[in-house]
């Protein structure tokens, strides 16, 4: 009995630690794994929408039948996304339409009739495979309903000749990306970045030259200059500009800004890259002045102390040492200012006259990489190639974006971390 | 001698002060005229938005449909759904954020590998362009988990599988989480380590400690963080751009598998796509201040609930 006491309290004891361990374990693996999420959404988000644009790589590549494969699996349901028109019936959702294929006639003769449930009310219509060598007739009879495009859908053909021609076409889009001219919905769709990559580029450089140095310069008054008192209220009040949405801003830049600007500059068109490129200076503003008040506050106290001590004035002391302190910090809160400039959408959107133009001028439109997603995934149909091109521009984006917060965080940790302590 | 070079001394100090001096108010006057451009412009913008708006702006305006073809009417619809897309986003992303963030300031030790990962993706979620938030809402939620869903348990009828207010909710969840995680790990990081240690002393586990003692001191920050959260989702519009947002709907959405309307969505709509847009620029300038006024006025609670917080950690 004696001895089987004090074991069976051992037996408890460890059991309730043990019980208690588990809990702990669990609870940490669960939090941890929680925590683990926010690492997998950026796979996701990199991996989901490169996937999107990945047929425009194999195209030629592969083999025609699985590209073929590919584009009738899509084409029994086209899905075109977004709000445009058909919103206004909200059953048939953003756009449906069903059609009745005849593809794939391997032969000519059999026809197929794919006959999906039709949901309330959507429209249907015919469609031929399209004829490459001009042989058989193309019958297009797309019932028009409240202004949507009907975009033809191609039905391959299974012949030697037409998977000839079929290839060419497609390294035909591949190498157009290349070129200037981006004309997405025509007969012969061209695919061209390089004005899109302009018209973006113009855009980022117009409002970096003016958002730069007024919010490094506003950055500087608030970290070196301003007493605490009004540091306090200067602070909140340019942070609530970044509670502005920036359809706010985009709004604000197409009605009043563009008006405002036109009349004294008296240029022609009335939304362009110069309207587009101050409205996102403000969108970004708040971003490089918070980063950069942040950076040049938190310069040790020893180096003003020491170059005031030295006899330098305050603003000498602000310019010859805490600047230069700060460099990599304020380097990093303009690399996030341009990341913010490049991707913004709705501003791109609204202010920038959305014409994809080759030209330096900061006086015309512009079409911004951002705004042409933003504009033309809502009209496009899933599994065309326009719908690939534009998920290969998120993913340019995507990348583009990720480099300059990956830089900007380990360009600054370096030089911070080697300059604070000495190294 | 000495009198004379002090003389001198103190002569040099003053010229060179005096020439500095102006320089030195120049300079300041710069930085302090670039903060000026900076609270006029914010204060301009506002004030055109609030003259512009105001003679639409009614009780009557927020309650009431849109009719005759979104040229007259209010924006009830835009607002419901508004609201829809910022409670369902909350509820995904504040147990997530919340959580990520206990882990990132009680358990992730200084030199983990992993924590350093958590934290630069966090950071590099806060600066993916919203609009690949969008792309990545309608490849992954719609096309991937939505159809998926559709094929495996609806027989293939489309309900998931396209654009609505849950696709749209989560993918705005996704946009929010660092904002939320950073004003909690903020909040958590105030909290001081007596409180944690006099709990651990009193035999309460590690959990148990951060269930007790942490996250109740934390309430607030939690608060902080969902509120600019909403903020912010409220007034995006780039991500919901095809992963749910309507132009027009006759009714409420009466399910999570409905399309919604939505304040920014309009404002845009209206301004670009509208069939007139002469006519309805004061409804347009009315919904852009009611959203400004949502925004702003959540901001401005945020910022008070922070400095509370921060006036305490003193």
């Amino acid at each position: 009995m004696n001895s089987q006491v004090p074991t069976k309290q051992n037996f408890t004891k460890e059991s309730l630690k043990k019980q208690f361990r588990l809990s702990e374990f669990l609870a940490e693996k669960i939090i941890s794994s929680v925590a683990f999420l926010s690492i997998a959404i950026i796979f996701l988000i990199f991996i989901f929408v490169f996937k999107e644009s990945l047929p425009i790589f194999s195209q030629g590549k592969e083999s025609v039948k699985t590209e073929m494969q590919q584009s009738t699996a899509s084409n029994d349901k086209p899905e075109s996304y977004g709000a445009e028109t058909e919103s206004l019936q909200p059953e048939s959702y953003g756009g449906v339409e069903k059609e009745e294929l005849q593809p794939e006639s391997y032969g000519g003769v059999e026809k197929e009739e794919l006959q999906p449930e039709s949901y309330g009310g959507v429209e249907k219509e015919n469609l031929q495979p399209e004829s490459y060598g001009g042989v058989e007739k193309e019958e297009l009879q797309p019932e028009s309903y409240g202004g949507v495009e009907v975009e033809p859908l191609v039905a391959e053909d299974n012949s030697a000749a037409t998977a000839e021609v079929k290839e060419e076409k497609e390294s035909s889009i591949w190498d157009s990306l290349l070129t200037p001219d981006w004309v997405p919905v025509s007969e012969n769709p061209r695919f061209g970045l390089l004005s899109l990559l302009i018209g973006t580029l113009k855009v980022t450089i117009i409002s970096m030259l003016i958002a730069g140095p007024i919010a490094i310069l506003a950055a500087l008054y608030t970290a070196c200059f301003a007493s605490k008192r009004t540091k306090e209220i200067i602070k909140p009040i340019i942070e609530m500009l970044a509670a502005f949405p920036s359809v706010v801003i985009g709004f604000f830049a197409l009605m009043i800004m563009a008006t405002f600007f036109q009349d004294i500059f008296g240029y022609d068109s009335r939304l362009n890259a110069f309207v587009g490129g101050v409205a996102m200076a403000l969108a970004s503003i708040p971003i490089i002045y918070t980063i950069s008040e942040d950076a040049l506050s938190s310069i040790p106290k020893t180096y003003t102390e020491a170059s005031l001590a030295l006899g330098a004035n305050k603003w000498q002391t602000a310019f010859y040492v805490v600047l230069p302190a700060a460099t990599p910090g304020i380097f990093a809160a303009l690399l996030l200012g341009v990341g913010r400039v490049f991707g913004e959408t709705m501003i791109a959107l609204m202010a920038t006259g959305n014409a994809a133009l080759m030209s330096a001028n900061p006086f015309e439109s512009v079409r911004t990489f951002a705004a042409t997603i933003g504009a033309e995934m809502a009209e496009t149909v899933f599994g065309e190639t326009h719908y690939s091109v534009l998920f290969f521009i998120g993913s340019l984006l995507f990348i583009f974006s990720f480099g300059l917060n990956a830089l900007a965080e380990f360009y600054v940790k370096g030089r911070l971390i080697k300059k604070f302590q000495g190294k | 001698m000495n009198t004379a070079t002090k003389e001198i001394n103190s002569s040099l100090l003053s010229t060179q002060n005096k020439n500095t001096d102006i320089k030195g108010k120049l300079i300041v006057g710069v930085t302090q005229l670039a903060v000026f451009t900076i609270i006029a412009v914010l204060f301009i913008i506002l004030g055109i938005i609030v003259y512009e708006g105001r003679e639409k702006f009614s009780w009557e305006f927020i309650s009431s449909f849109p009719t005759n073809g979104m040229t007259e009417g209010g924006i009830f619809p835009a607002l419901i759904g508004t609201f829809i897309l910022v409670i369902v986003m909350s509820i995904a992303a504040v147990p997530f954020g919340t959580i990520t963030a206990i882990y990132l300031t009680e358990y992730a030790s200084e030199s983990s590998k992993f924590a350093a990962a958590v934290r630069f993706s966090v950071r590099t979620l806060a600066v993916v362009p919203s609009i690949i938030f969008g792309l990545f809402g309608l490849g992954f939620f719609i096309q991937f988990i939505g159809a998926g869903f559709d094929t495996a348990f609806n027989g293939g009828q489309l309900r998931w599988g396209q654009p609505n207010i849950l696709w749209a909710s989560l993918t705005m969840s996704l946009l929010t989480l660092p904002v939320i995680i950073v004003s909690v790990e903020e909040a958590l990081k105030t909290i001081p380590r007596e409180l944690r240690e006099a709990s651990l002393a009193l035999g309460a586990t590690k959990w148990q400690t951060i269930k007790n003692v942490v996250l109740p001191g934390s309430i607030s920050g939690i608060m902080t963080g969902t509120i600019l959260a909403v903020s912010r989702g409220a007034g995006e519009v780039a991500p919901i751009l095809f992963t749910g947002a309507a132009y027009y709907l006759a009714s409420l959405p009466g399910s999570l598998s409905d399309q919604f309307m939505n304040l920014g969505y309009h404002i845009y709509i209206m301004a670009t796509q509208s069939s007139d847009v002469e006519k309805t620029m004061p409804i347009q300038f009315a919904t852009t201040l009611v959203l400004l006024i949502l925004t702003l006025s959540l901001n401005l609670v945020a910022v008070v609930i922070r400095s509370r917080i921060r006036r305490k950690a003193k």
